[in-house]
């Protein structure tokens, strides 16, 4: 316990740190004297790009990345396996398909979104209830039935980018890429981030033991049909709200997982909290350099988290034989 | 040693069950009180998982009723029924690494409140459950690098850890030496000594005849008998039960049954 409690608060500590850094790097430097007058409250430039830009848009990297890592645990854990990750059963899938139809039609904005999170909800219950038909609802039937929705959503995809005119094609691939530059409106994952914790650790103990099977979590006192469902429905929702304020933004979702993995162990009363700390913190670092580092011009922050992910993923890999 | 005026821990009534349409058994009656230790014998196929899995709670049987200390398991709930009801199933894989001790622990699952954290008292006991099967020094170790028989153990010490006073062990002997064997019955039998039930699937009549009390045997056509363990471990019905010719050797007031 000890040692978790620090684990914890050293994750804090880095969330903290990185909010800091998003909040004062970028284009503008923000020196002493007008950071004092931005806690006074005063209306400056500087208060206004603090404020209205850099902080709506560090915290919803923060609710997303977080969104986005814990229903990779959850995922992982649902279907027991280590190489799920949240788009794995294609709600991204969905809410891309979702999204790229809006943009063709033209539609931006609040429409985008609702599209995007309409994609993703259709995509959820289809799985759903393709795998959950005959009540059996088994990891395997789940996974090819999820994997096949999204291959499907990924051909919608290429046909939607196919038929695109050019002027709308760039808006497509980086809203693909997962881009925290569009979102305005923190609130939605924020609290949503909110909704699924407070659903999810009381449950968390029947989740480790999801682990050992689901027959062995059942005889061990585990309603494992009833919280399947709870963690899927969470899950999902998770993640459709995580992809329509940011994109599909990849790797987040598999990396941290294993990452927190590795500092606190499988036991999920620890891992859910300590993996949403270190997603958070670690998009909120990435979204920062994807804006700083070849300034004006910005990176979308998928294709970092990937580029960062994929060797810090096999250098893991490689390290232990564990994921 | 039986307590006959209580319901009994384990009850079937008129049990008929049937797998992908074959019949496994039909209008199987039973009874087990604190004390009873009964064997379910029969071929590869001919059901006993199935049984077990359904006497657990794991599948509806087709037919009849099957209840837990005179309640039906819908009627428990998952966690009040894995109070009394504690099963060992026989595939396991662990897609996550775990510790040895932390595995154990699990077995207090349904012992503790939502918000509980497992106690001291709950560490001593599953640390306990360790050293009776032999994995005490390996409380630390992840549980993937356990051989197939560390591993078993270490399953049959989390059922130990959950105490319950059903146990329904579905082939403990699986990847055990002969040693860990008879040590594994023993701790079974001495649970059974102090009040617990027991049904296993073994393999060894021998065995079977040395640690319980009742057998049933399963044909695999749906036919099945059950009965004091003396009565039907006999070459006669094993002969029929395995389709081959099996003789009884008795050496030290002990049996053996080897293939003709």
């Amino acid at each position: 316990m000890p040692k978790t409690l620090f684990g914890l608060s050293g994750l804090f500590a880095l969330t903290i740190l990185s909010l800091g850094a998003a909040l004062s790097m970028g284009s503008l430097e923000i020196s002493l004297a007008e950071w004092t007058e931005i806690l006074r409250g005063e209306e400056t430039l500087a208060a206004d790009i603090v404020l209205k830009l850099r902080l709506p848009r560090a915290l919803s990297g923060f609710a997303c990345g977080a969104l986005l890592a814990v229903s990779g645990v959850l995922m992982q854990a649902l279907l027991r396996n280590p190489l799920a990750d949240p788009y794995i059963l294609g709600v991204s899938g969905g809410a891309s398909v979702g999204a790229l139809c809006a943009i063709l039609l033209g539609l931006g904005g609040l429409l985008l979104d609702v599209f995007a999170f309409g994609g993703a909800l259709a995509a959820l219950l289809l799985v759903f209830g393709l795998a959950h038909g005959d009540g059996s609802w088994t990891q395997t039937r789940l996974l090819l039935t999820g994997v096949m929705v999204a291959a499907g959503c990924g051909a919608l995809v290429m046909l939607l980018i196919t038929l695109a005119p050019e002027a709308r094609l760039r808006g497509m691939l980086f809203w693909l890429m997962g881009d925290l530059s569009q979102t305005s409106n923190p609130w939605p994952p924020l609290l949503f981030l909110g909704v699924l914790l407070i659903a999810i650790l009381p449950v968390a103990r029947e989740i480790t033991l999801l682990g050992q099977g689901m027959e062995s979590a059942q005889t061990l006192g585990v309603d494992v049909r009833r919280l399947r469902r709870r963690v899927y429905f969470l899950a999902a929702l998770a993640i459709a709200i995580a992809v329509t304020s940011a994109g599909a933004i990849g790797f987040v979702g598999l990396v941290v997982p294993h990452l927190t993995r590795l500092l606190t162990g499988n036991d999920q009363r620890i891992l859910l909290p300590a993996a949403a700390l270190l997603g958070g913190a670690l998009l909120v670092a990435a979204d920062t350099l994807a804006r700083t580092l070849i300034a004006p011009e910005q990176l979308p922050v998928g294709v970092l988290t990937a580029l960062l992910g994929v060797p810090a993923f096999l250098f893991l890999l490689s390290r232990r034989d564990s994921p | 040693m039986s307590d006959k005026t209580a319901p009994p821990l384990l009850a079937a009534r008129q049990l008929t069950l049937r797998i992908g349409g074959h019949l496994l058994c039909r209008d199987l009656d039973m009874q087990l009180f604190p004390g009873d230790s009964l064997v379910i014998l029969g071929r590869n196929g001919a059901g006993k998982s199935t049984l077990l899995a359904a006497l657990a709670g794991l599948r509806a049987p087709e037919s009849g009723e099957i209840l837990l200390a005179g309640k039906r398991y819908a009627e428990h709930g998952a966690r009040a029924a894995a109070r009394q009801r504690g099963w060992l199933g026989q595939r396991r894989d662990d897609p996550f690494a775990a510790h040895v001790l932390e595995t154990a622990l699990t077995g207090r699952h349904p012992h503790l409140g939502r918000w509980q954290w497992e106690s001291a008292a709950d560490i001593a006991r599953a640390r306990t459950a360790l050293a009776e099967v032999g994995l005490e020094a390996m409380a630390a170790r992840d549980v993937r690098t356990l051989s197939g028989g560390e591993r078993q153990r270490l399953a049959i010490a989390t059922l130990l850890v959950q105490d319950a006073p059903l146990m329904l062990v579905d082939e403990p002997l699986a990847h055990l030496d002969m040693n860990h064997q008879i040590a594994a019955l023993t701790l079974l039998a001495e649970r059974v000594r102090r009040g617990a039930a027991l049904i296993s699937i073994l393999h060894d009549p021998g065995l079977a005849a040395r640690y319980h009390t009742q057998a049933l045997l399963m044909y695999g056509d749906g036919e099945s008998e059950i009965g004091a363990a003396d009565e039907l471990l006999i070459p006669e019905k094993l002969s029929r039960l395995y389709g081959h010719p099996l003789l009884k050797i008795a050496a030290d007031g002990r049996t053996a049954f080897v293939p003709a």
